[in-house]
């Protein structure tokens, strides 16, 4: 099965899309890096994006919550819908889709000067959203058990959030991210900071994840998309070339250059 | 709890937001209010005394006696006086601090830079009083045993201590440009058989040129605006002479001269500090200028 | 000749005495006048009043003085500058407009102190007829040392790394929320640091304090905003202006004071800056 190659006119939505682009495009000063990427992502279920350094992927996420505006000189055109909402229509917020789109980054960055019970909470705080302490605790409770981090970290809150390894502090970001129950999770490359037993806990955790999240994951090891992906997309200098789902994309590859990439053939 | 907001996401950046950013926009529009009140404060005065004194009895009089009965208005005593101790603060922190900048570049382990360029900050962050005092109190009679005819207020003395007040700049600024010369210079030297010596001298401080010429600049400025090292030991005798042995007057310490005195405000004695301190702030103004302008040019993206 | 094997041996020596002259030309300095200030030290000089007997003159005015105008400069001094310097490294575009502000606050950096006093003298004392009051000299002094604070919070900002601005924009929040609650905590060490240093500049400055007319001869304490003050360089420059040889002395023994206090204020910023780092792991 291929991707939609076309442009499916907006009056036939599918029910279960839940992030559909539409010729989104996107540039650093005068270097276009994407160049019209038009695909539909389902809800629910991990849909992992592919491909080699440079083709667009970072910049593909970072469009779908418009974090790729706030670096200087960038810009993108083109239309995100979520449920079925342009998310580039001039009359929108970022600060507002921002809270139904969530993310998390390569380098895991908890905030240092808050503790981890803080740190959960810091989206809301950001917010400006008042709560009472028991509110606050239920929170932090659900969202570190989300981020299968409620065990270890239960008793030792107060402590500052850089206290923990590295595959504690992914895992405190993602249930920061949690904690402002998003729609989509997009994730940039999570666990390539970390080490292998970090990373399988975090894959295992996207296992869990994934049944109740829609969650976009940005990887440049093609095994862990393998390994946690129902769909996935390979993007090559900043164009879509394949989608479908995963299994039928590594094994039975409609392009030439998906399959040279997943065989090897260049990185 | 969790701040979805009712419309969606159609809301602009919330008043605050903007309201916050506009607060913060007018306080960073502060500093231009900052400069332009120097500005009209020191033309203002200088302009209403233009009205009474004809310009060119600023430039033709050797003589400068406002507070007196019989009054010229040559201006000239005092920018001799000023330029006088400049002179001798540069010759005095000219080479000491370019030499100390090449060794603390070229020579010195990175342990002793470590050390010695905090204790050159703290040189910098003595109050210009506490050197006012040793030119006044040690300086100026040390010299006089050496030096006949030296009187109790001079050029000589509160000139070599605003060297040594500017020194920890010069040596400080001229450093940086030295240790921004690229390694890969100072090598290419090395192999062509160039000496150690050889290369310093001919290959990195000339390649460092604009920076250090940067660092006199701010030097000199900082030297002609510098006020309580002469006003407490230069004199208050304006001369239009280039002496050192004898008490001048500096612009700034003719502007302490009249602040301490019981000048009633706007009257021709009180203007005249602020003609005197218009053409101070033209002289500071075209210095740093130039300074910032050449720092700018060896360190890209300093200001 | 530059290749002769004394050569280099020789300029190094050469380098190595420039460098220690005015090292050495500060420890005698410090030392002439730590020698000459000791017969007067004293508690009953320190919290004394002045007298026209330079055996019994005292400082208390003076210390009272310069504390107060430390605090209200910082005070002033802090909220605008920081203000400035949030928006300069945190909103603004870069610009023409923007390069102007930046290159004028480095010029204004580089003004000198008695034109600060000149402007005070006509805006704080005359037009806005503040006479001369504690208000003004700080007034005059906050926008001597705005400059600097303004430089040295841009420093402190920039120094937080860019990912934690992202990670709070990511969560939803709206600019000033992430500078307030994320971006101005890690980099509170530096501002805070930055600030005294501009507090221990301006406790030194003598020139325009002079030049907006703050008297030399203070009896008493200042009790409110508005009134007269003196402070202690004025007070040390009032004494070595007097010929007698005792005020000399005093003079000395006000300097050994404003060394100490000093000392202690930079000893206080390294301190914070080092309490504050421990809060924030990078």
């Amino acid at each position: 099965m291929s991707i939609m190659e076309h442009i499916e006119p907006r009056t036939a939505v599918a029910e279960s899309n839940r992030i559909e682009t539409l010729n989104l495009h996107a540039w650093f000063g005068s270097f276009e890096v994407l160049k019209g990427i038009s695909m539909a992502i389902p809800s629910n279920g991990v849909t992992a994006v592919i491909g080699p350094s440079g083709c667009g992927k970072s910049t593909f996420i970072r469009c779908l919550n418009r974090m790729h505006e706030v670096v200087p000189n960038a810009r993108a055109t083109g239309q995100v819908f979520l449920d079925g909402s342009d998310l580039y229509d001039p009359s929108v917020n970022p600060a507002q889709l921002r809270r139904r789109v969530g993310m998390v980054f390569q380098k895991p960055n908890p905030f240092p000067t808050m503790s981890i019970r803080e740190n959960v909470l810091a989206g809301l705080r950001l917010n400006g959203a008042r709560a009472h302490a028991g509110e606050s605790e239920a929170v932090v409770e659900r969202s570190l058990r989300q981020a299968a981090l409620w065990d270890e970290v239960k008793d030792i809150q107060e402590r500052p959030g850089t206290s923990l390894s590295g595959g504690q502090q992914q895992r405190l970001c993602i249930a920061r991210c949690l904690a402002m129950e998003p729609e989509v999770v997009l994730m940039d490359e999570p666990t390539s900071a970390l080490d292998p037993i970090a990373t399988s806990r975090i894959e295992e955790l996207l296992h869990e994840l994934k049944r109740r999240y829609t969650i976009v994951l940005v990887t440049h090891n093609m095994q862990q998309a393998a390994r946690v992906a129902d769909r996935t997309a390979f993007f090559y200098i900043g164009e879509l070339i394949e989608y479908g789902i995963t299994k039928e994309v590594f094994t039975t590859p409609a392009k030439k250059q998906t399959e040279d990439y997943i065989t090897g053939r260049f990185g | 709890m969790i701040p979805h907001s009712p419309e969606g996401l159609r809301t602009k950046p919330t008043f605050l937001e903007r309201f916050m950013k506009g607060m913060l926009a007018s306080c960073a529009g502060l500093s231009i209010l900052t400069t332009a009140g120097i500005v009209v404060v020191l033309v203002y005065e200088s302009v209403a005394l233009l009205q009474e004194v004809p310009f060119w009895r600023f430039l033709a009089d050797t003589q400068w006696t406002p507070l007196f009965a019989e009054k010229h208005f040559g201006i000239w005593p005092l920018v001799c006086g000023t330029f006088l101790t400049t002179a001798i603060a540069l010759f005095v922190a000219v080479p000491l601090g370019l030499l100390a900048a090449t060794f603390l570049s070229e020579f010195a382990a990175e342990r002793s830079r470590r050390i010695v360029k905090p204790v050159m900050e703290l040189l910098a962050g003595i109050p210009t009083i506490v050197y006012g005092y040793f030119a006044l109190t040690f300086v100026t009679p040390v010299l006089q045993n050496v030096i006949p005819g030296l009187a109790s207020f001079n050029a000589l003395s509160p000139g070599i201590v605003m060297g040594i007040m500017i020194f920890p700049i010069i040596a400080s600024l001229s450093e940086d440009s030295l240790y921004a010369v690229p390694a890969s210079l100072r090598e290419a030297a090395l192999a062509l058989g160039a000496s150690r010596l050889a290369t310093v001298l001919r290959v990195v401080i000339p390649t460092a040129f604009s920076g250090v010429t940067a660092a006199v600049v701010l030097g000199f400025s900082r030297a002609i605006g510098e006020t309580m090292i002469v006003a407490i030991a230069a004199g208050q005798q304006p001369r239009f002479t280039l002496d050192p042995r004898v008490p001048i007057e500096t612009m700034t310490a003719y502007i302490v001269q009249v602040s301490l005195g019981d000048t009633p405000t706007g009257t021709l004695e009180y203007r005249t500090i602020f003609a005197v301190g218009l053409l101070l702030f033209l002289f500071t103004l075209a210095m740093n200028l130039v300074g910032i302008r050449l720092r700018r040019q060896i360190v890209p993206g300093t200001l | 000749m530059l290749n002769r094997p004394g050569a280099e041996a020789l300029f190094r020596a050469l380098c190595l005495v420039a460098l220690t002259i005015p090292l050495a030309m500060l420890l005698v300095l410090l030392f002439h006048t730590f020698s000459e200030a000791y017969p007067r030290i004293s508690w009953e000089f320190i919290i004394g009043y002045p007298s026209r007997k330079p055996a019994l003159a005292g400082l208390l005015p003076a210390l009272a003085g310069s504390f107060y105008l430390m605090i209200l400069t910082g005070l002033m001094a802090l909220p605008i500058g920081l203000a400035a310097a949030l928006y300069l490294e945190e909103y603004a575009a870069p610009s023409a407009l923007t390069r102007i502000i930046e290159v004028n606050i480095n010029n204004l950096a580089g003004v000198p102190s008695i034109i600060y006093g000149l402007l005070g003298l006509e805006l704080f004392v005359r037009a806005m007829s503040l006479e001369r009051s504690l208000v003004a000299g700080a007034a005059t002094l906050a926008l001597l040392v705005l400059p600097m604070v303004i430089i040295t919070s841009r420093e402190a900002l920039r120094s937080v790394p860019f990912s934690y601005r992202e990670a709070a924009l990511a969560l939803g929040a709206e600019k000033w929320r992430t500078l307030l609650r994320v971006v101005l905590p890690m980099s509170l060490p530096g501002i805070l640091t930055g600030l005294i240093l501009a507090m221990a500049r301006a406790i030194g400055e003598t020139a325009p304090l002079i030049t907006i007319g703050a008297l030399t001869y203070i009896a008493f304490l200042p009790d409110s905003l508005q009134s007269p003050f003196t402070a202690l360089p004025l007070q040390i420059f009032n004494w070595v202006s007097r010929p007698q040889a005792e005020f000399q002395v005093n003079a000395a023994a006000g300097i050994v004071v404003l060394v100490v206090l000093l000392m202690a204020l930079n000893g206080l910023a390294i301190w914070l800056r080092a309490r504050l780092q421990r809060r924030v792991y990078w």
